[in-house]
């Protein structure tokens, strides 16, 4: 059963095409990592979803019902959203804001009264529970955004960039929170960080411009499009050097060369697209830079590799 | 969601955010002084003016009329500035700061979330006005004696009429742009405007100012009436709340 159907969005602002003629469709019950640079249009084609923007063209479904045409309100109802930066009104206490989203979804008192206890309990805000949300930090108003998006208990849940103010022990936790959701609700969340998408996502897409540029399973789609990757790690020192040598051969790329990226300061991630020819000439450039290397090896390739094969550098 | 949901959240705003306790306080101040301000003012000019025995030679000795001028001017200046300060950031704001696309991605009718802002800030208006009226009929009634009670209720009936007009067009202006204070630009242009246009001829019995004029009819006890006035204001309220939500409906978040 399909939970999020797109066809054919299309959305721009003056000149910019934000999406342009979208489509895709999403399984019910997996958790779905729409991935794209920053201005692909992944912001507004949630955005169209939760009714919060009109498309100028297409159409776009939540649990069969067209958000796109009259549908908004009734498909509100089962959807619950994450924006990018979750505001909320500074005079309530957390508590209180779970109360309200839960009279908003029609929630009667016994339910509001337990929902909220535990969502509070979920989001780790049980001691912050009776604090002005005013007082909150970054980390604080991103969690208390997850637990309004929970209230509803919904069918399908959209996170825009939901890690995005969060620290590492947050960010573990929420991604572990959207993994146990797998199977219960839909989860339809975008993101750039490509290592969040990796550990939680069942199904990847990838927009760029405004346009799906790929979906498919994770799985299949690092069999079908991570080429092989080689990666080779400079040593201390030679941060500059390892950079312009991979923009020299970013500049002036061998037959076999895909693309080239740093991973970090020292290592450099070659992707190719043909495996013997890399083989055999790689490691002679290699040699050639002059760089003092610690290490050499053809790697499993990641998500990122896939990303940085498909999406062409420059969006919006 | 049902209006109830929306109205006891902004009620609870208007609570906390003390729009409820300012209004009531500045507005009940002015109710407490204007009486005084009718009664005493000539001692003040007697003590404060060389020549004031002479000036007041030429002044009528205060009287329940000036107490009702004094109260009606001070409660009207006052009140458009407090509707205007109160009302323009109120769905601005929220489109700036974003409450408002994380409320109205949930099942919440646009034209719901407007209507219980105008029905809270009508209802903080409502109250301050009750207790502004009581102060200055109380003064008044201590001070120069009884008045017609139904008639300062109805004064204060037109009085509230004429700040809700103020409040509906500045929701309206809040709801045009992200910007407060483009709000509370464009809602002083109204209030301008509106002045101006009491001031023209043939089209000031149609001001909502000439409310006011029916107020003050009332508070001395006059015969006179301002149906199209009242008429007009009553259009602006709706015709400004009708607009805000035909505007909010289409505008994305």
């Amino acid at each position: 059963m399909i939970a999020v159907r797109i066809e054919g969005l299309r959305k721009s602002f003056g000149r910019v095409k934000a999406l342009d003629g979208l489509s895709l469709a999403v399984e019910a019950g997996s958790v779905f990592g729409f991935l794209g640079p920053n201005g692909a249009g992944k912001t507004t084609a949630i955005r169209i979803l939760t009714g919060l923007a009109r498309a100028h063209g297409g159409q776009a479904w939540l649990d069969g019902i067209d958000v796109t045409a009259r549908g908004g309100r009734r498909a509100a109802a089962l959807t619950g959203y994450l924006p990018q930066d979750p505001a909320f009104y500074p005079w309530m206490t957390a508590a209180e804001m779970l109360d309200y989203v839960g009279r908003v979804f029609g929630l009667t008192a016994g339910e509001r009264r337990s929902r909220t206890a535990e969502l509070l309990k979920l989001a780790g805000l049980e001691e912050a529970a009776r604090r002005r949300i005013g007082g909150f930090s970054g980390g604080m108003k991103q969690r208390l955004g997850i637990a309004q998006a929970l209230v509803n208990r919904p069918a399908i849940l959209m996170l825009d960039e939901p890690v995005s103010s969060l620290d590492p022990f947050g960010r573990k936790e929420l991604l572990e929170l959207i993994d146990g959701l797998r199977g219960r609700c839909t989860v339809f969340m975008s993101t750039h960080i490509l290592a969040d998408v990796e550990r939680v996502c069942d199904t990847v897409g990838i927009i760029d411009r405004g346009r799906l540029v790929v979906q498919s399973p994770k799985k299949e789609l690092l069999e079908k499009y991570a080429a092989p990757v080689f990666e080779a790690a400079a040593d201390r020192g030679q941060e500059a050097a390892l950079g312009a040598w991979a923009e020299g051969l970013k500049k002036k790329p061998p037959s076999w060369l895909d693309a080239v990226a740093l991973t970090d300061e020292l290592t450099v991630r070659v992707l190719v697209r043909d495996l013997e020819a890399a083989k055999r000439e790689l490691p002679e450039l290699l040699v050639r830079s002059s760089l003092i290397f610690t290490r050499y090896e053809m790697v499993r390739p990641s998500l990122e590799d896939v990303f940085l094969k498909l999406v062409k550098p420059g969006g919006h | 969601m049902s209006f109830g949901t929306a109205f006891r959240k902004e009620w609870l705003e208007q609570l906390r955010s003390y729009r409820l306790l300012v209004t009531a306080v500045v507005l009940t101040l002015f109710g407490l002084l204007s009486p005084l301000i009718a009664r005493y003012t000539p001692d003040i000019i007697r003590m404060a003016l060389p020549q004031g025995e002479e000036i007041l030679k030429l002044i009528p000795p205060p009287s329940a009329a000036d107490s009702v001028a004094q109260y009606l001017k001070n409660i009207t200046q006052f009140g458009v500035l407090l509707a205007l300060l109160m009302a323009m950031g109120l769905v601005a704001q929220e489109k700036d700061k974003g409450t408002a696309a994380l409320m109205l991605s949930k099942p919440i009718g646009r034209p719901v979330f407007l209507l219980a802002k105008f029905a809270s800030l009508a209802l903080t208006f409502t109250l301050s006005i009750a207790l502004a009226g009581a102060a200055g009929y109380y003064y008044t009634l201590v001070l120069f004696g009884a008045m017609d009670l139904g008639a300062w209720l109805g004064l204060n009936v037109m009085v509230l009429v004429f700040l809700l007009v103020y409040v509906s067009l500045t929701l309206l202006c809040s709801t045009l742009t992200k910007s407060q204070v483009l709000a509370g630009g464009l809602a002083t242009g109204v209030w301008m405007a509106l002045s101006l246009m009491g001031a023209l001829p043939g089209l000031g019995d149609y001001s909502p100012r000439q409310v006011i004029g029916w107020a003050t009819a009332l508070g001395t006890g006059m015969a006179q009436t301002y149906w199209p006035a009242l008429g007009v204001s009553l259009a602006l309220i709706v015709g400004g709340l009708a607009g805000a939500c035909a505007i909010f409906n289409r505008q994305e978040l």
